[in-house]
Formats: C-alpha cells, structure tokens, sequence
C-alpha cells in the first residue's frame, strides 16, 4: 500500500508545483485534471483490503467530476477568452515555486504533529493534503485571473478531500457527498459569472473589478 | 582491478556518446547523419593539425583546455559506473566531484575571458551564471541520494540502490533522475538551454567560448566535453537501472545499454524542444532544483 501512495504524493506535489509554475493558460486545467485524477484514486488504495460500493463511487465520482468534468468547462471557458497566458500575477511564477518548497516543509512539520491525533492516517497523504490546501489558498490570493482562482478553489477541495478519505472513516460518504456537489455548484456559478464577466467587458482580470465603482 | 572499468570505458566511449546523439537527431531529421564514430575522427584530425593563438592572449589562454581536460579526466576517478565502483572512493567525494565540474568550467571561462573578444565575454557571462544556479541543484540530488543510502561517497551511494532500496525510495529516486536529466541537459549546454549546432555568436554560450581554440586543444576541448556528458550521464544512468547483481559483465552491459538509451533519449529530446529564451533557462534550473527539494523533503522524515 505505502509504495502506491508514496507516488501519488509524489505525483501530486509535481501537478502542485506545475500548477505553481504554469505560466499558459492551457497547462493549468490540464495537470488540474492530472491531480483530480490522482486525489481520486486515493480512497480506492487506502480502502483496498475490503472496497465497498461506498468508496468506488466516491472514487468515481471524485475522478469523473474533478479530473474530466471541470478541466473540461475550464479549457471551454479559456478557449473563449481573449488572453492566452496569465500576464502578470501578483506574485511571479519563480516567487510562487520557490514559495512551494518552504510550504512543503511547513506541511511536513504540521504533519508531523497532527500524527497523533490521526494514527491511522498515513503520513505521506496528511503531507500531500495539508500542502494542497496552502498551494490552493495561495494560487486564490496571488492569481489576477479568474480561471486561475477557480483553479485554486479545485486544488484546495482536492486538499480537504485527500483529507477526509484518508482521516474519516465512517461518514465518508455522505460527508464527500456534500462536498462533491458544493464544488461542482460552485465551479458552474464562478464558471458562469466568468463567461459573463468576459463577454461583457472583455476580460476577466479580477484586479480591474473595480472599475466597476459607479 | 574492477575499479578500473569505469575510467576505462568512459574514456573509450564517452566520444560514441555524442556520436549516438548526431545519429538520433539526424535520423528524426530524416537524413542519414554521420557515422557513430563521427567524433573519434574529429578528435584525431584536430590532433594532427598545428595550433594558432592570437596575439593578445597569454598562458592562461593556454592553460584553459588542459586544466578542463585533467580536472574531469580526475573526476572519472571518483565517478561509479553503476554498481561498479570507481577506483577512489572517499568520504565527501560527491563535493569533490562537483569541484571539479567547476575547476574545468572555470579554466575555460578564463580562458573565454583571456581572448578580449566580446562574443565570448558574453558567453563566459552566461556559463557561469547557469553553471552557479545548476550546483547546487546538483548538491541537492546528491545530497537526497545521500540521505537514501546514507552515505557521504559516490561509489557507496550507487553500489547501495539495490532494488529493495529502489522500491522503496521509488517517488524520491524518480524525482531526483527527473533532476539529473535536466542537469545533464544543462551542463553540457544541450538543447532546451543552448543549442551546440549554432553558428550564431550572440545565442550561443557554450560554443562561443571556445571559438578561438585551434589544433589539439579543440580536440581536448571536444573530448573534455564527451567527458562531461558522460559523467553526468553514468550518475543518472546508474540510478535508473538498479541492477546490483554483483556479477560484473552484466552490470557493465546494463549500464552501457542505459547510456546508449540516454544518448538516443537526449536526441530525441534535441530534435523535439525548441531553445528557451535566455531569460526562460534560469527558470527552467529552478525547475530542477525545485523537484530535488522535494525529493529531499520527501525522503527526510
């Protein structure tokens, strides 16, 4: 079990620093669908002694939605923007790698103190989690673009859901449930303020949202 | 005795290295190309012909090939060809090797500088700036391998990647050979950060550096540079293949089968990347440094 989960979170910490590093456009939902993919496969392996039809829906759902559905709405929104690259973020792409890796170390520490608490978590996951939620709350708060923050909001919920998988052992379901269909809500909402942002002014920079002050 | 394989075959065919290389890029180019054995004949043409040296350079000018040439052939000493052990193994012989790495390029930076001409200060200017990003990138591997087989010596590093350690370092190892490609990539100025073929001065780095060398010292130059793939190369190849079986003709094999699949897979890698731009390279070494950082985070706790 601990080799497979050791190179998803291998796999995984590449896709969060390719996505920490993507300058064009066209990468981002890509290696976005790459780490929905990956996320996805997690509950499968650490339930693999005895699957239920629980997990492997969850699975299912969890890759169908993250890894197909929502690059797939994110690469049709982009194909109708105007701009092909996220021109200028707040921080630059060699700002944000060289952030990721003092990050990986603080989650590796954090890690390590919540073992305790979570024994029968394995310490490979709890890394990768606690890291893609801080890649997800720092590519929201540094990414001028709306394509990139949405972005951002997936690589958080693939954070909180290696999370529950790996810590939670009984809701699971319902509670991934719940959370599977907050976010595909939400992608479809910030998916279609974006459209509607975009063909009404003709950019989707956020930072010029206040341009709209009357 | 054994010791002694792996000096000995990088000096036999660390040249056939690049020639394999010509080969592929030529192939997918659809010509014929060279023969493999292209870059022997060069070396023993330029050896055979008379040296000239401009009016304004002095001895360090003189000085540059040779010094590159001895510090790497030094370095074959220390470098494993997989699990066959290299003849010198020291504890703290990875710092050694990364010094000498960088005593050769130092020699022909100044000898570069030494000439007064522009094109090659500028390039001199560039080698040393992607030489001081991609060191310690290469500590970082070296120090993650380090931390695997926890060992300070090159030849007890490698002999130690059986496949059980492999397996179980597997993300790390992967991570860290992702490193050592783009290193060997870097520092032998192959494609994505320099192209060896142009005949541009203003884009080229390493090539232009040595545009004043004639005679024998061209043919020091370019075996220097064989030498060099091939170093970088065995460190990589003899990471992927763990093939520790202890008979010594099959590992050999396997290791020179691993370099000939490296020297195919770097020209394929030629003829389908384009150059970066100059600005886009220092990233493009960060990239590098950033997967051995993971790798090192990974394999510490």
């Amino acid at each position: 079990m601990l080799p497979f989960l050791g190179i998803i979170q291998a796999l995984g910490l590449l896709t969060s620093f390719a996505l920490l590093g993507t300058r064009s456009k066209g990468a981002g939902p890509q290696w976005l669908a790459f780490q929905g993919l990956l996320c996805g496969l997690v509950p499968i392996i650490m339930h693999a002694d005895g699957l239920t039809t629980q997990v492997v829906l969850l699975a299912i759902g969890n890759i169908v939605l993250k890894g197909i559905v929502f690059p797939w709405v994110l690469l049709r929104l982009r194909a109708r923007a105007p701009y092909h690259r996220e021109v200028v973020p707040f921080i630059g792409i060699v700002g944000s790698t060289l952030f990721g890796i003092p990050v990986l170390a603080l989650s590796v520490w954090l890690a390590l103190r919540m073992t305790p608490a979570l024994k029968h978590a394995p310490f490979v996951m709890l890394v990768l989690s606690i890291f893609l939620i801080f890649v997800g709350l720092f590519l929201i708060v540094t990414r001028r673009k709306a394509l990139m923050q949405v972005i951002g909001y997936l690589v958080l919920e693939n954070g909180i859901f290696v999370f529950s998988a790996i810590a939670i052992s009984g809701t699971l379901l319902l509670v991934e449930l719940g959370v599977l269909l907050d976010a595909f809500v939400a992608v479809f909402v910030m998916g279609i303020a974006i459209l509607h942002i975009n063909s009404e002014f003709g950019f989707m920079d956020v930072d010029q949202l206040t341009a709209l002050r009357g | 005795m054994s010791g002694f394989v792996s000096p000995v075959c990088a000096l036999i065919f660390a040249p056939l290295l690049v020639g394999i290389i010509n080969r592929t890029k030529a192939v997918v180019a659809g010509r014929r190309g060279p023969p493999l054995v292209q870059p022997y004949w060069d070396v023993a043409k330029y050896l055979q012909r008379g040296v000239v040296y401009g009016e304004v350079t002095s001895w360090l000018f003189r000085l540059g090939p040779v010094v590159n040439l001895a510090s790497l052939a030094a370095a074959l000493l220390i470098v494993p060809f997989g699990g066959l052990g290299a003849p010198l193994n020291f504890s703290g012989d990875l710092i050694v090797l990364a010094g000498l790495l960088a005593l050769g390029r130092f020699a022909t930076v100044l000898a570069a500088l030494d000439t007064g001409s522009s094109f090659e200060g500028m390039g001199a200017s560039r080698e040393v700036h992607f030489a001081a990003l991609a060191e310690p990138t290469l500590f970082l591997a070296l120090a993650t391998l380090a931390r695997v087989t926890g060992s300070f010596s090159l030849t007890p590093i490698y002999q130690g990647f059986t496949a059980t350690v492999w397996v179980h370092a597997l993300p790390a190892v992967v991570l860290v050979a992702m490193t050592l490609l783009i290193l060997e990539l870097v520092e032998n100025n192959r494609i994505p950060v320099d192209d060896p073929t142009t005949h541009l001065e203003l884009t080229m780095i390493h090539e232009v550096m040595v545009l004043d060398h004639s005679g024998p010292e061209l043919a020091f130059i370019h075996y220097a540079a064989a030498l060099r793939l091939w170093i970088l190369g065995s460190l990589l190849v003899g990471l992927v293949v763990p093939f520790r079986s202890g008979s010594f003709w099959l590992e050999g094999t396997a290791m020179l089968l691993g370099m000939a699949v490296l020297a195919v897979a770097i020209g394929a890698i030629e003829s389908t990347m384009a150059r970066y731009q100059l600005i886009r390279v220092p990233q493009f070494i960060l990239g590098a440094a950033t997967l051995s950082a993971v790798a090192f985070i990974i394999i510490l706790v």
